[in-house]
C-alpha cells in the first residue's frame, strides 16, 4: 500500500468504519443501560420541576461547587485546562473545520494558527500533568485501570500524530487538495480513527454519559429539595 | 419476631451479594456506575480520607464490588467481554468482608462526595444501595445485624419498648405539668420519636408538650409504632426497613391523623419522608414534616411566638440527611436566628458541612469507634472555626455522637437540640396560660 492509498483509506473507509462503530457503539451503550429500567418515585415531591433541576445540574457541575473551589486540587482545574485545549484544536483549527464541512456540510470561522498551535503545546502539557497525577496520587493510582491509560493514550496519541502534520502549510491549500506528504495526515487520520472506535466502550464515554448522570442525579436531589 | 430473608454474618454468602449488586444497578444506578472518570474529587470531599489519607477511603472506590458485579452481569458488553475473558472475576467473600470496613465503618451516607463529584455521581445514594447487597449476602457488621434483631423483636435497635417510653412520658408530664396526649385518634399531628431521644434526651418531649399546647395544635404520641429510627435503611435491607416503616404508617392509620412529625433525627426522616412510600409501593394518605420544618413554619404562620434568645456564641450542625440529603437546608438557620442573639454559622454551614462521623450507621458499630472518633477533626475544625460556646443541632444521633467525640477530645462544648432550643423561648403567656 502506497502512502497515498493508505490515505485514501484513512480518509475513506476506516473513517467511515471508525464513525459507525461510535454511533452503533455509543446507542447500544445507552440502550444497554436504559433497557435496566427504573422505579416511579412514589415519594410526594417538594418540587416538581424535575427538568429544570436536570438541566441545572448539568450545566452547574461543569464548575467545582462554590464550597470547594478553594480546596479544589492542581488535578481537577488542569481537567479545565485540556478539555478547553481540545475545544480549541477541534473546533478551532482551520484543517479540522474543513474536515467537518467535507462530512456534514457545516463550517464556521477559524481561529488563527498561532492561537491554535499554543493551545496545542498547552493541552500537551496538560495531558502529561494528568497522567503523571495519575500515575502519583495514591488515590488516582488506586482507581485507575487499563481503561484510564489506554484512553489517555488514544486521546494523546492524535494530538501527537497531528503535530507531525504541522510542517504542511495548510492554510493555502483546499481540504479536497492531496498534502504534499500523505504518511503524517494518513497516521493522524487513523490516530483519530482509533479514539472514535475506543470511545463508546471506554472511559471516554463520559463524553455523553455525563450528561446523563449530572441529570439523574439533578433531578432526585430536585425532587427532595436538596439541589445545591 | 418477624422474620426476615435477611442474610446473616453467620453465613455470608458472595454469590447473594453478587446478584443483589446486580438488581440495584438498575437504570439510573447504572448511568451513575459508568460515568466515573476516575478524577478522585470525592476523596478531596470525605472527612475518613481526610484524616487518614488512605485511598481506600476514596468514596467511589468503596463501589468496586457494586460495579464489578454490574460490569460482569448487567453492563452494556458484558456478555461480549465474558465471553473474550475480558469481564471483571467473581466477587469473593474474602473481598466483601474487605470492603464491610469500607462500604459501612467509613461512610456515613452524608453525600459530600455527591456534592463534590464533577460527574453528578450520586456516590451516597449508591453506597445505600449497595449495603442492600452487602446485608443481603451476610457481609454487614455483626453490631448492625443484632440492631435489627432487636428492631424487629422490639420495635427499637437498642431495645426500647412501650413501657420506657410511657415512663419517660409520666416523667415529663409532672415536669411540665402539661397532659401529653397518647393514642388520640384523629389528632392533626403524630409524633413519633428516635430511642436516644426516649432514653438520652427525654427533655424534648416536654419541648413537644409545650410547643404544640403554644401552636394550639392536637398531637398524639402512638404507644405502638413509635419508633422512627430505621435500622433497616442503614444496614441496607428494604426488607426490613418497610417492616419499620409500616410499623408507623399503621399507626398514623389506626390513629386517622393527618401528618407524621419525624422527630429530630436525620435517617429517621429520610426512611419517613423519601423511602417510605417506595419501600412500602404505595402513596401515604398523610404528609410527613421534620419537627424543625414544622417549627419553622409556625413560627412563619406566627402559631409560635418567640421572646428573648440564648446570649451566648451558639452554632449549628447540619444533620447530613436532613439538609444535604433531605433538603431541609433554610428551616433550622431561620429557627438558630430566632433563638439565638449570637450565631455564628459554621464554614461550609448547610450543604458542604461535614458529617458529625456517626451517621449511616456508623455510631452503632463497635469496631468504627476508633475511626469515627478520627473522622470527627473535621467537624471539630468546623465547630472551632466559629468560636461557640455550644453546638447546636437537630439530630439526636448527631447530638450524641458530638457529645462522644467532644469528651473523646477532651473538650468543653455542650450541644443541645434546636427543639428544646425553640421550646424554651416561647412567650411566656402563651406557655402557662
Amino acid at each position: 500500500m502506497t502512502e497515498l492509498e493508505l490515505l485514501e483509506f484513512a480518509r475513506g473507509p476506516a473513517l467511515w468504519v471508525s464513525l459507525g462503530v461510535l454511533a452503533a457503539g455509543s446507542l447500544w451503550r445507552i440502550a444497554g443501560i436504559l433497557r435496566l429500567g427504573g422505579k416511579p418515585d412514589l415519594a410526594e415531591p417538594r418540587s416538581t420541576r424535575l427538568i429544570a433541576g436536570a438541566l441545572r445540574a448539568t450545566f452547574a457541575r461543569m464548575l467545582p461547587h462554590p464550597a470547594f473551589r478553594r480546596t479544589i486540587t492542581l488535578a481537577a482545574w488542569n481537567g479545565y485546562v485540556y478539555h478547553a485545549g481540545l475545544a480549541v484544536i477541534v473546533f478551532g483549527y482551520l484543517p479540522h473545520i474543513d474536515f467537518v464541512k467535507r462530512l456534514l456540510g457545516l463550517a464556521w470561522p477559524a481561529l488563527p494558527e498561532p492561537v491554535v498551535y499554543a493551545f496545542v503545546g498547552l493541552t500537551f502539557v496538560s495531558l502529561f500533568v494528568a497522567l503523571i497525577v495519575r500515575l502519583n496520587d495514591p488515590v488516582r493510582r488506586l482507581l485507575s485501570g487499563f481503561d484510564d491509560y489506554f484512553s489517555w493514550f488514544v486521546v494523546v496519541l492524535p494530538l501527537f500524530t497531528g503535530m507531525m502534520t504541522l510542517d504542511q502549510s495548510y492554510a493555502t491549500r483546499s481540504a479536497a487538495a492531496l498534502p504534499l506528504d500523505p504518511l503524517p495526515v494518513a497516521v493522524h487520520l487513523l490516530s483519530v480513527e482509533l479514539l472514535l472506535v475506543w470511545l463508546p466502550f471506554g472511559r471516554l464515554a463520559h463524553a455523553f454519559l455525563v450528561f446523563a448522570s449530572r441529570a439523574v442525579t439533578g433531578a432526585a436531589l430536585t425532587r427532595k429539595g436538596a439541589a445545591q | 419476631m418477624v422474620t426476615t430473608s435477611l442474610g446473616s454474618f453467620k453465613s455470608p454468602d458472595a454469590r447473594v451479594a453478587a446478584r443483589e449488586f446486580v438488581a440495584q444497578a438498575g437504570r439510573d444506578a447504572a448511568f451513575q456506575l459508568e460515568a466515573c472518570v476516575h478524577c478522585g474529587q470525592c476523596a478531596e470531599a470525605c472527612h475518613f480520607h481526610l484524616v487518614s489519607g488512605d485511598p481506600r477511603y476514596t468514596p467511589i472506590y468503596k463501589l468496586q464490588p457494586m460495579l464489578k458485579a454490574y460490569q460482569r452481569e448487567a453492563a452494556p458488553f458484558s456478555s461480549v467481554k465474558k465471553a473474550l475473558g475480558l469481564a471483571p472475576r467473581e466477587l469473593t467473600a474474602q473481598e466483601l468482608q474487605e470492603w464491610s470496613a469500607l462500604l459501612y465503618d467509613s461512610c456515613n451516607l452524608c453525600g459530600r462526595c455527591t456534592l463534590v463529584c464533577p460527574m453528578g455521581i450520586d456516590i451516597a445514594g449508591l453506597v445505600r444501595r449497595a449495603r442492600e447487597a452487602m446485608a443481603a449476602g451476610g457481609f454487614a457488621p455483626t453490631d448492625l445485624y443484632k440492631a435489627v434483631e432487636r428492631a424487629l423483636d422490639t420495635g427499637s435497635p437498642i431495645g426500647v419498648r412501650w413501657p420506657a417510653l410511657k415512663r419517660q412520658i409520666e416523667l415529663q408530664e409532672q415536669e411540665t405539668g402539661l397532659r401529653i396526649p397518647v393514642d388520640v385518634e384523629g389528632a392533626e399531628y403524630m409524633v413519633i420519636l428516635s430511642s436516644i431521644e426516649i432514653m438520652g434526651f427525654a427533655e424534648i418531649i416536654g419541648a413537644l408538650a409545650r410547643i404544640f399546647r403554644h401552636a394550639g395544635a392536637s398531637w398524639t404520641i402512638p404507644s405502638a409504632g413509635f419508633e422512627a429510627t430505621n435500622i433497616g435503611v442503614q444496614i441496607g435491607s428494604r426488607e426490613v426497613a418497610a417492616e419499620l416503616v409500616s410499623r408507623i404508617v399503621a399507626a398514623a392509620e389506626r390513629l386517622k391523623v393527618k401528618c407524621v412529625v419525624s422527630p429530630e433525627c436525620g435517617h429517621a426522616y429520610s426512611a419517613l419522608r423519601w423511602e417510605g412510600p417506595n419501600l412500602l409501593g404505595r402513596r401515604f394518605g398523610f404528609d410527613v414534616v421534620q419537627i424543625d420544618e414544622l417549627l419553622d413554619r409556625f413560627v412563619r404562620e406566627g402559631r409560635l411566638r418567640l421572646r428573648g434568645k440564648d446570649a451566648r456564641r451558639l452554632t449549628f450542625h447540619d444533620p447530613c440527611q436532613l439538609v444535604r440529603r433531605g433538603g431541609l437546608s433554610e428551616p433550622p438557620h431561620r429557627l438558630m436566628r430566632e433563638v439565638s442573639a449570637n450565631f455564628a454559622e459554621m464554614p461550609s454551614a448547610g450543604a458542604a458541612s461535614f458529617c458529625c462521623g456517626g451517621g449511616g450507621g456508623v455510631s452503632a458499630i463497635h469496631r468504627a469507634e476508633g475511626l469515627r472518633f478520627a473522622a470527627f477533626a473535621c467537624k471539630k475544625q468546623q465547630i472551632e472555626a466559629t468560636g461557640a460556646e455550644a453546638v447546636v443541632t437537630a439530630c439526636a444521633n448527631c447530638r450524641n455522637v458530638l457529645e462522644e467525640a467532644i469528651d473523646h477530645d477532651g473538650m468543653t462544648l455542650p450541644v443541645l437540640g434546636l427543639t428544646e432550643l425553640v421550646a424554651q423561648y416561647l412567650e411566656p403567656e402563651a406557655r402557662t396560660g
